[in-house]
């Protein structure tokens, strides 16, 4: 029997047995779909993380204040110094060949007020070239003025929904307000982003860094952002950022740089480890369906049993049994993957259509080791069943005994 | 349908056959040193009450069945001594089955039910139509050839199941009381048909309880226990006095009641 006629008695089989065969396709496919939209969910947090790494822009290096000796763990939020990293230390950065734009971020926060409307918000102190670094567009306005590093002039740029609520009714550019104890004119206006990276860009101010460090009083930066020209010198990027700091700071690097790659990285191998574990429960499923198929090609074998002795009588060997009833199940779990693959994708489909803000999507390893094991389990619980209708006695069978 | 040439050499030559089945607590009898030769050509029935060892006979010839000892020749090669795989092989290359009760799979169409022997041989899909196609139109089923068993009456499913055994040409014909779940008519008519590929050269066994279709054999066998306790060809009752026979009558009394 040619592998082309096995499939044709196998598919013949398949759709003449109509109740039987979509019971156990419908086993098969619930356990694909399960094992692919659990994964999906995974993928779907780590595509989350990546877009919102991505949208800081590439080639991202952050420098800290203060040295922290550890490694290997989550990035440290705030060092401890005696000396301040400065705007005149940040300025220094933009010496090094590699560096082409470098953001000193000052951060607090202030109350914000116009007339009676007032709010407690985070006011972001830095320069233009923030807005290359982290990819931040007006929807409206100017950006800082170029000298934001040297002269604190007093005008602030707002998060969308910050101005919203500051000015309800009027359009918020050219207008006046209040941060702390200073009067700021309002120049520009964030465009609508949502939150990036846990900061709510929505309701923030933006003020010139000379601006903050006169608000908040203090010279020390809470951070710098720096963009690369390449990406792939990023260790000697780091090493010559290091050399500059050091020089300033009596000889001591007292920083620390993370790297975006190493961020998205630590995120990665989370997600990615959250995501197996998922798919590891989703694959109970298949094996649940394993066993189905295990049972019904038990019973299927007895109901078969006629036709088994019969196949001997015209010439089936033992051995061409056994590959006729494997295939058998070879060709159902395969029309069963199939059409889990298609729900599951279909599914995924429907959900980016209608809800475009959540990220998901199936991993292609998902679907490539769903199926696999979904082939491989097949086979594997149809082996004893097949086994079984290799050695009915085509005598006893002929004569419908058992 | 090819002629074969007639030979004097037995095609089929059974030397010493012994089976036994364990029934309960003691072993029974089915095959008891069976001896017969088979030619090219012939037309044999082989009759007997049931439980007499005609089924087990048949299978035994058929290489479904294996024999305790004896031997068991077909054409050149010793039977016994093959693997299973083997036997497979020679069981599909010269024998063909026909069942009392047809044995049709019941999701094929009477097409694809003549087809099953030449598929598992390997036949190429093309070749094995046609040659099923014209083997249908021979009995004539032209006008059935899509439906499905459950469609047909009982004759025209036995002449299915002979298509199918005669699609791989085989040089023996064995039908397990072919016509026992047939009217008259069908049965005369299928009956006709076996007859008419026996005079175009096949070697028929045909193994029934109806005496009238027993007869029209050229060579008749009576079993009785497990022997074969007349044979037509060499003309007497020989092996078996008649006091004997009565004797293995009331035990083959006790083993039926036993087998059924």
């Amino acid at each position: 029997m040619n592998l082309a006629d096995h499939w044709l008695f196998s598919y013949q089989a398949l759709i003449r047995h109509r109740l039987r065969s979509a019971m156990l396709l419908l086993a098969i496919s619930i356990g694909v779909s399960s094992v692919l939209l659990l994964t999906s969910i995974g993928e779907g947090a780590r595509l989350f993380i990546e877009q919102e790494f991505s949208a800081l822009g590439a080639k991202m290096l952050i420098v800290l204040p203060g040295k922290k000796e550890t490694t290997g763990s989550a990035p440290p939020i705030y060092g401890t110094t005696p000396r301040d990293l400065t705007i005149e230390d940040s300025e220094t950065l933009k010496q090094i060949s590699n560096i082409s734009h470098v953001a000193p971020i000052i951060a607090g926060t202030a109350t914000v007020s116009n007339q009676s409307l007032a709010r407690d918000i985070i006011i972001l102190g830095t320069t233009n070239d923030m807005f290359t670094v982290r990819n931040l567009k007006l929807q409206q306005g100017k950006k800082l003025p170029l000298n934001s590093h040297i002269r604190a002039t007093p005008v602030c740029i707002l998060g969308a929904g910050l101005a919203q609520k500051l000015f309800p009714k009027t359009s918020a550019v050219g207008q006046w307000l209040r941060i702390g104890e200073y009067r700021y004119r309002v120049i520009g206006l964030l465009e609508q982003r949502g939150e990036s990276l846990g900061l709510d860009l929505r309701d923030m101010a933006i003020i010139p860094v000379q601006s903050a460090q006169m608000l908040f009083n203090s010279p020390a930066l809470f951070r710098i952002l720096l963009q690369l020209k390449q990406a792939d010198s990023e260790a000697k990027t780091i090493e010559q950022i290091n050399k500059a700091i050091a020089q300033r700071h009596e000889g001591e690097a007292d920083i620390t740089v993370v790297s975006q790659d190493s961020v998205l990285n630590a995120f990665d191998k989370i997600i990615l480890a959250v995501t197996a574990s998922i798919g590891a429960i989703a694959a109970i499923s298949l094996f649940v369906a394993g066993i189905l198929i295990m049972n019904v090609s038990y019973i299927s074998v007895s109901q078969r049993r006629e036709e088994i002795g019969l196949l001997k009588s015209l010439g089936a060997s033992a051995s061409e049994i056994h590959r006729i009833f494997l295939i058998g199940s070879l060709v159902l779990t395969i029309f069963g993957v199939l059409i889990g693959i298609v729900f599951s994708y279909s599914v995924i489909f429907l959900i980016n259509i209608n809800f475009p803000d959540i990220p998901i999507a199936i991993p292609w390893w998902s679907t490539a080791s769903a199926s696999i094991t979904a082939v491989v389990v097949g086979l594997l619980f149809s082996w004893l069943p097949a086994k079984k209708a290799a050695a009915v006695d085509p005598i006893l069978a002929l004569r419908g005994e058992q | 349908m090819t002629k074969r040439p007639k030979t004097d050499t037995p095609i089929i030559k059974l030397s010493g056959i012994n089976k036994t089945y364990q029934v309960g607590d003691q072993p029974l009898n089915a095959l008891c040193d069976i001896q017969l030769d088979i030619q090219q050509g012939d037309y044999i029935s082989l009759m007997g009450p049931s439980g007499s060892g005609k089924s087990t006979l048949l299978n035994m010839i058929g290489l479904l069945d294996r024999p305790d000892n004896g031997q068991y020749q077909l054409f050149d090669s010793n039977t016994e001594l093959l693997t299973e795989e083997l036997r497979a092989n020679l069981r599909r290359q010269h024998i063909g089955f026909v069942f009392q009760s047809f044995h049709l799979i019941p999701r094929l169409t009477a097409l694809e039910n003549v087809e099953v022997p030449l598929m598992l041989s390997g036949t190429a899909p093309k070749v094995r139509r046609e040659k099923a196609i014209a083997l249908l139109t021979e009995l004539g089923l032209k006008d059935h050839l899509t439906q499905l068993p459950r469609q047909l009456s009982g004759g025209q499913l036995q002449r299915v199941g002979i298509a199918r055994a005669l699609i791989t040409e085989p040089a023996i014909l064995l039908a397990d009381e072919p016509t026992g779940n047939l009217d008259q008519k069908s049965g005369h008519e299928v009956t006709q048909i076996l007859e008419r590929y026996n005079s175009n050269g096949i070697t028929l066994l045909v193994v029934t309880h109806d005496q009238a279709l027993g007869k029209r054999a050229k060579r008749q066998l009576s079993m009785l226990d497990g022997q074969l306790v007349n044979d037509s060809k060499t003309l007497a009752p020989s092996k078996v006095m008649p006091d004997k026979t009565i004797a293995v009558q009331t035990i083959s009394n006790k083993n039926r009641a036993e087998l059924t």
